[in-house]
């Protein structure tokens, strides 16, 4: 028996529509246009606000300058891995100046420098990657997440923290940071459904940055862009030149301004380039060229911004002096924070396990203290 | 240990399952920060209707039909607890909850370690577990082992009509994330329990002597303790007069009412659905012998579900520990080298 011959079937069937069923919107607002959206070098550059976009320039050379003494930290051994941010600084950059104080920002393992922008110490930013402990910081007195190292795990926190505050009448808007990679999780679909059904504040920002360490994108996906994913959802979707910190300020702020004013959650993608390995653990050549990373360097967020900045006349020599001792003087005290030895108790690996100790941490917390006493007497008497 | 005082109810809970609804519903009357969600809790009640009527109560913001993803429930969860609520979640069934592994492993568990306290997580998550309700796989899980295997998590399970209510009230109470396991096939055991009656009910990491006894202690919690105490009355014909302690809390674990049992008696046996190997009883069985050697008579044993996938309906009367299965054990405690 085929299909048409089954009872039932046939034309006057097919043509019956379900009762109830309707699209519930129209896709066309919520698709993403098919170009990134760009600022800086087109016709859209003449409304800069200059005093702005001052700060975004000594943000963002702040901001190369950390990467790169961060970098150096590693070498050194300071740091026990550093993933690197050069060529992502705008997005980093913008994500943390777009947000209120009241507002939290949930970022990835990579996204140290948007914690940093936001105001967080250097040195309590880099805890996670030096290794005396895993957050250095209260995320409630900066309203900043802990870093997260499992991917996308950390979107459904902000949706959920969100969703609460709304619940409790605050003005707060979450924004989460995920890479390309992290789109592929499906801690990424249940947050961005969630976030979508429960109109959730949030703003959702993807850096894709070509590669998930290895896999380039087209390896990760196959739609058309990300951004095009937020159309499945329900939420619009933004495409936007993730090295044109402009371009990035201004989606981004309208963005937090939909989800502060009842509008729900976005998605934006920011098309960008991870200029350096995705860690000193990784070799970049053996799976990309030269002559793209050169390309990339071509279209850097620093001289995009400087370039436009200059040729306006908003920004001159002086400025970028003042700019770079500023970096520079970041630098310094980040050094000097990490080359000061972190005072370890190793007895604090029973502390927060549970708000009471239990039983047999007590017995094991005993354990290293004898330990610890018996190596501390013998040091003392080898001397 | 914290102890939770038990409010007089206005009606009396006639079965485990209303237990667990009037703690809910207490839970949230005294607290407006206390937020049931999950899939089905709303109108429907819950699949097992413990939720039965907490959304027309409190309202949908407080008891909260989720769409069906456990990852992104118990991930939404956290983010409430970070902003100040008290979720409580519900899991539906047992082998549901394990896509929401991660969320539970790499964030719920370390958020107060991997803060240094600055952010716990009072997170309450309800699984119905354990089989011997006819369910269809996937349906019947016993997962207790993956969940006191994970630092950071709290565990307990009750047993009775009454510690359903007393623990889930002290599990909402605690500021650590609590897995709290309910044994599915208890949801409509019925008990003579009166809210009115008792003052206090059980602080987290409280076991309790059910039977006192000379010969053995059997040592169970949850769906096995039923069972353990009927067969500690068939034992009685035998000649053996058995001790029963049920665990309630199994992180942390009450190891000094164990022992202090197992040193009366000199003789024990741990009793669990779940598989033996690498099972909360392996790990019972090896405190008790580090800290009761020299009073132990015979070997600790255990009697516990097999180590395979939970069985099909029609199988599994075979896997779960029976009355028999028990008392041979027990028999074996007549240890004569």
């Amino acid at each position: 028996m085929t299909v048409q011959e089954l009872p039932g079937a046939g034309a006057s069937h097919r043509s019956t529509p379900p009762p109830a069923w309707r699209p519930r919107t129209d896709a066309a607002p919520l698709l993403p246009d098919p170009e990134p959206y760009r600022v800086l070098g087109t016709p859209a550059a003449d409304r800069l606000d200059p005093e702005l976009m001052r700060r975004c320039y000594a943000e963002l050379v702040r901001g190369r300058r950390y990467n790169a003494q961060a970098t150096a930290l590693t070498r050194q051994g300071r740091l026990a891995v550093y993933p690197s941010t050069v060529g992502q600084e705008a997005c980093e950059i913008a994500a943390a100046m777009v947000l209120e104080e009241q507002d939290w920002l949930f970022p990835s393992y990579r996204d140290t420098l948007a914690a940093v922008a936001r105001g967080l110490d250097p040195v309590q930013a880099l805890t996670l990657l030096r290794g005396d402990w895993h957050t250095g910081y209260d995320p409630r007195e900066h309203r900043i997440a802990p870093l997260s190292t499992p991917l996308a795990t950390q979107l459904p926190h902000a949706v959920g923290l969100a969703h609460a505050a709304r619940l409790r009448g605050d003005d707060v808007v979450a924004l989460a940071m995920v890479g390309d990679g992290g789109t592929s999780e499906g801690d990424f679909h249940e947050a961005m459904n969630f976030a979508a059904v429960w109109q959730a504040p949030v703003v959702f920002l993807v850096q894709n940055n070509g590669f998930a360490i290895s896999v380039p994108l087209a390896k990760q996906t196959a739609a058309p862009t990300l951004a095009h994913k937020a159309v499945g959802y329900g939420m619009p979707g933004r495409l936007v030149d993730g090295n044109d910190i402009a371009a990035m300020h201004e989606v981004l702020s309208e963005a937090v301004r939909r989800a502060r004013s009842g509008g729900g959650p976005t998605m934006i993608e920011a098309v960008t380039y991870r200029i350096e390995a995705h860690t000193n653990a990784d070799d970049a050549t053996r799976y990309r060229g030269d002559a793209e990373v050169e390309a990339w360097k071509a279209h850097d967020p620093i001289d995009l911004l400087e370039r436009e900045l200059t040729a306006r006349g908003l920004l001159d020599e002086a400025g970028i002096k003042a700019a770079k001792d500023a970096a520079e003087a970041m630098a310094a005290a980040l050094r000097d924070g990490m080359n000061a030895e972190p005072v370890i108790d190793p007895m604090d690996l029973f502390e927060n396990v549970y708000a009471q100790q239990t039983g047999r941490l007590r017995e094991q917390a005993a354990m290293l203290r004898a330990e610890l006493d018996a190596a501390e007497q013998e040091e003392g008497d080898g001397s | 240990m914290t102890t939770v005082a038990v409010k007089p109810a206005t009606t009396k809970p006639a079965t485990m399952a209303q237990a667990l609804n009037r703690a809910m519903r207490d839970a949230m009357a005294e607290d407006p920060t206390v937020h049931v969600m999950g899939e089905d809790v709303g109108a429907l009640g819950g699949v097992f209707r413990i939720t039965d009527g907490l959304a027309k109560e409190f309202g949908e913001d407080r008891c909260t039909d989720t769409p069906l993803a456990e990852a992104g429930i118990l991930g939404a969860a956290v983010g409430m607890a970070m902003y100040g609520l008290r979720p409580v979640v519900e899991m539906q069934f047992d082998a549901f909850a394990y896509p929401a592994f991660e969320q539970l492993i790499s964030h719920v568990a370390k958020m107060r370690n991997r803060t240094r306290g600055a952010m716990p997580l009072p997170i309450t998550i309800r699984v119905p577990y354990g089989g011997g309700i006819g369910g269809v796989e996937h349906h019947c899980d016993s997962s207790e082992a993956y969940y006191v295997a994970t630092p950071g998590l709290t565990v307990v399970t009750p047993a009775t009509v009454e510690d359903a209510y007393g623990l889930l009230r002290a599990s909402i109470a605690s500021d650590d994330p609590v897995i709290f396991l309910e044994p599915k096939r208890l949801y409509w055991s019925k008990s003579d329990w009166s809210p009115e009656a008792p003052a206090a009910v059980p602080g987290i990491g409280e076991a309790l002597v059910r039977r006192t006894g000379t010969s053995a202690t059997l040592i169970t919690y949850g769906p096995s303790l039923p069972v353990c105490m009927e067969a500690a009355e068939a034992a009685r014909e035998e000649g053996w007069d058995l001790e029963v302690v049920d665990l309630r809390s199994l992180v942390p674990f009450d190891e000094e009412t164990v022992v202090a049992s197992v040193r009366r008696t000199g003789r024990a046996v741990v009793v669990h659905e779940s598989g033996g190997f690498g099972g909360p009883g392996a790990e019972i069985a090896a405190r008790i012998t580090e800290r009761c050697f020299h009073h132990l008579e015979a070997p600790v044993l255990r009697v516990t579900g097999f180590d395979i996938p939970y069985p099909p309906p029609m199988l599994e009367k075979y896997h779960l520990p029976g009355v028999d299965r028990i008392l041979d054990t027990v028999a074996r405690l007549q240890w004569e080298n």
